[in-house]
């Protein structure tokens, strides 16, 4: 098979795995975690990190080489969103951001008009917009319009480890998306990865589902395993589903002893 | 110039403080140095002794020495009460895990977990037991786990006490900060201060919490990384309204509230890798008391007294490093990060047996900053 890469806001990644950091017992345990999980591409929320300062989450990922995607995590409206984007850009000199704008405490759901709002000023101030979106394909499609690099839906609200709630949904998406689709929040454990994928969205971002696991290395692993089954299981088509068994062996032509 | 001394502890938290006081003990001349003694991250602690209500799943290498530090607490404690006369509010209830809803309960049976798995004093209560133990507990509540052997003291009155012990053991606490150890041929013979003024000595401790890094006369990687980890706390006033001190989750956050015998409750902590940034913040307030009144709702009644910033000193892998080094006559006590109450006891132990060369119980080397295990690479599954 050739080599199965995609492009992610113009860059080429191997991994289809991408994680974020928070819930980490340790930064110890978070880079056996980043370098199990082959990730290219790690998530930091600007609002709970000291860019400057040293022995921090940064100098795990600086030493781990892969990818800073900043995100605006923890941000309620859109006029913050797009401020600390702007500062992330400065603070980090990147151009990416992972877009999340949320609509309250209690779900971490995102708030549509917000996100929409925020999206079309980053992209227009010239951001590769990643929007961590609703499993809606009607919003997807809007963000899409406004310039997002990438869609990310979500499978379950953050954190809640309930897997793919809304396959069907995240299946309209990804059919009618001219951008990346990227399932991001509720994966809890390494099936939930590998049904995202099948449903053939293009890369999985997770964090709690490693980093809370009680061995977050090991999960670790197991997440790139599953990211490349999935993987590899869409892009060899899966059989239709019957409603009846069909012997894969059949009777005919064998030798009656 | 003045008389050298058999060893000299850099940092006056609770953890250099005690180290002193047990090297004194051991018939050890030893000084001290801190410009304020007792005011970084002790000041700001709770002073939960809680090995079992604070066990997390990824953590339980720091179980042993945990363990170990609260079996000598209680002796601990009663030396330095008989040494300064002075109470040390120590609680000896227990500590009530409480879980607010039903993903919070669920957090609590992935704890028993790991409770069972490691054999620690923990048992299971419905919202019933909880609250007839407790009764000031929001009716709320969707259950609870007692970690019975758990215990709470207040960091404040130790640090006095101690202050008070070495004071009467004639050690003298030098007010000032150092600004770099000496080396003689290699070998660590004592610091300079700020102000130029040398201290020799037999041996140098450096037990400067997040300010070790930052200790001059010293070659890079020779003291172990040690990090800021903020945390802000508040002190209530009022009717007492908890027996013994409780650590909830609310919503998936976790909050602590601790009683003092006077009527201050002490609420904790946030957790944040902001460096040193010492504001006190709007949101930290708000969700520790919004997290605290789901726990407990006549809270919202007391008196907010205080709101303190205190930097943790964390480490890579969250376990301290006590022991020595690879610079003859340096010893390190440091990087508790949230243990250092825990963990002062056992630490000034470790010390001890480093400077007088006692044989060390073998479960507790692993804590060393030379010790194998902590400099190999991390171990990654494939």
């Amino acid at each position: 098979m050739t080599e199965d890469t995609f492009v992610l806001a113009e860059r080429k990644l191997t991994s289809r795995l991408l994680l974020g950091t928070g819930g980490a017992p340790s930064l110890d345990v978070l880079e056996a975690a980043i370098v199990a999980s082959g990730t290219e591409v790690v998530t930091v929320a600007l609002r709970r990190v000291d860019p400057t300062g040293s022995g921090s989450v940064l100098d795990v990922v600086r030493r781990c080489d892969v990818e800073l995607l900043p995100n605006t995590a923890g941000c309620y409206t859109s006029r913050e969103a797009v401020r600390t984007a702007r500062l992330a850009r400065e603070a980090f000199g990147t151009d990416w951001v992972k877009l999340e704008v949320i609509a309250d405490d209690r779900t971490l759901l995102p708030d549509p008009i917000e996100l929409v709002d925020a999206a079309q000023t980053l992209c227009d101030d010239g951001f590769a917009v990643l929007a961590y979106t609703n499993d809606d394909p009607v919003l997807a499609r809007h963000l899409e319009e406004a310039g997002c690099a990438a869609v990310m839906p979500l499978g379950a609200p953050i954190g809640s480890g309930l897997g793919v709630r809304n396959p069907h949904n995240i299946g309209l998406i990804v059919e009618s998306a001219g951008v990346p689709v990227i399932l991001d929040a509720g994966i809890g454990t390494a099936s939930d990865a590998a049904i995202a994928m099948e449903l053939g969205c293009d890369a999985v971002l997770l964090a709690s589902a490693v980093t809370r696991a009680h061995d977050p290395a090991a999960m670790a692993a197991a997440m790139r395993h599953a990211v490349m089954a999935g993987r590899l299981a869409r892009l060899a088509g899966r059989i239709p589903p019957r409603r009846l068994a069909e012997a894969s062996s059949p009777f005919e032509g064998r030798p009656d002893l | 110039m003045t008389r050298p001394t058999d060893a000299v502890v850099v940092g006056g938290g609770i953890v250099g403080l005690a180290t002193a006081w047990r090297l004194q003990a051991r018939g050890l001349s030893v000084t001290v140095c801190d410009r304020e003694p007792g005011t970084g991250a002790t000041h700001a602690a709770a002073g939960m002794l809680a090995p079992v209500a604070e066990a997390r799943w990824g953590d339980e290498r720091l179980l042993p020495l945990a363990l170990e530090s609260l079996r000598v607490w209680p002796d601990f404690a009663a030396d330095l009460r008989d040494a300064s006369g002075l109470d040390l509010d120590l609680h000896a209830d227990g500590i009530l895990i409480a879980g607010r809803d039903a993903d919070d309960r669920r957090i609590l049976e992935d704890l028993l977990v790991l409770h069972a798995r490691h054999d620690l004093a923990a048992a299971a209560l419905s919202a019933r037991d909880a609250r007839s133990l407790e009764p000031a507990l929001s009716p709320a509540l969707r259950g609870g786990v007692l970690a019975r052997s758990d215990m709470a003291v207040d960091p404040r009155r130790v640090v006095r006490a101690l202050l008070a012990s070495l004071d009467t053991a004639g050690v003298r606490v030098v007010r000032a900060h150092v600004a770099s150890v000496t080396r003689t041929g290699g070998v660590a013979r004592g610091v300079v201060l700020e102000d130029g003024t040398r201290l020799d000595s037999g041996a140098v401790v450096l037990a400067a919490g997040i300010a070790t890094p930052s200790v001059g006369g010293l070659p890079e990687g020779a003291v172990p990384p040690v990090r800021p980890v903020k945390g802000q706390i508040l002190r209530l006033r009022g009717e007492p309204l908890l027996t013994r001190p409780v650590q909830g989750f609310v919503h998936g956050s976790p909050v602590y509230l601790v009683p003092r015998t006077d009527g201050e409750l002490v609420i904790g902590a946030t957790q944040e890798e902001m460096g040193v940034d010492s504001r006190v913040t709007a949101r930290a307030v708000y969700e520790l008391l919004r997290d605290a009144i789901a726990l407990v709702p006549d809270v919202g009644e007391l008196e907010l007294c205080e709101t303190t910033v205190g930097f943790r000193p964390g480490t890579p892998d969250n376990l301290p490093y006590i022991g020595p080094t690879e610079i003859e006559g340096l010893t390190v006590a440091t990087g508790h990060h949230r243990n250092g109450i825990l963990l002062a006891p056992v630490t000034a132990a470790i010390v001890v047996a480093v400077l007088t060369g006692e044989r060390m119980p073998p479960e507790l080397l692993p804590y060393s900053p030379t010790w194998p295990v902590r400099r190999a690479p991390v171990v990654v599954p494939t």
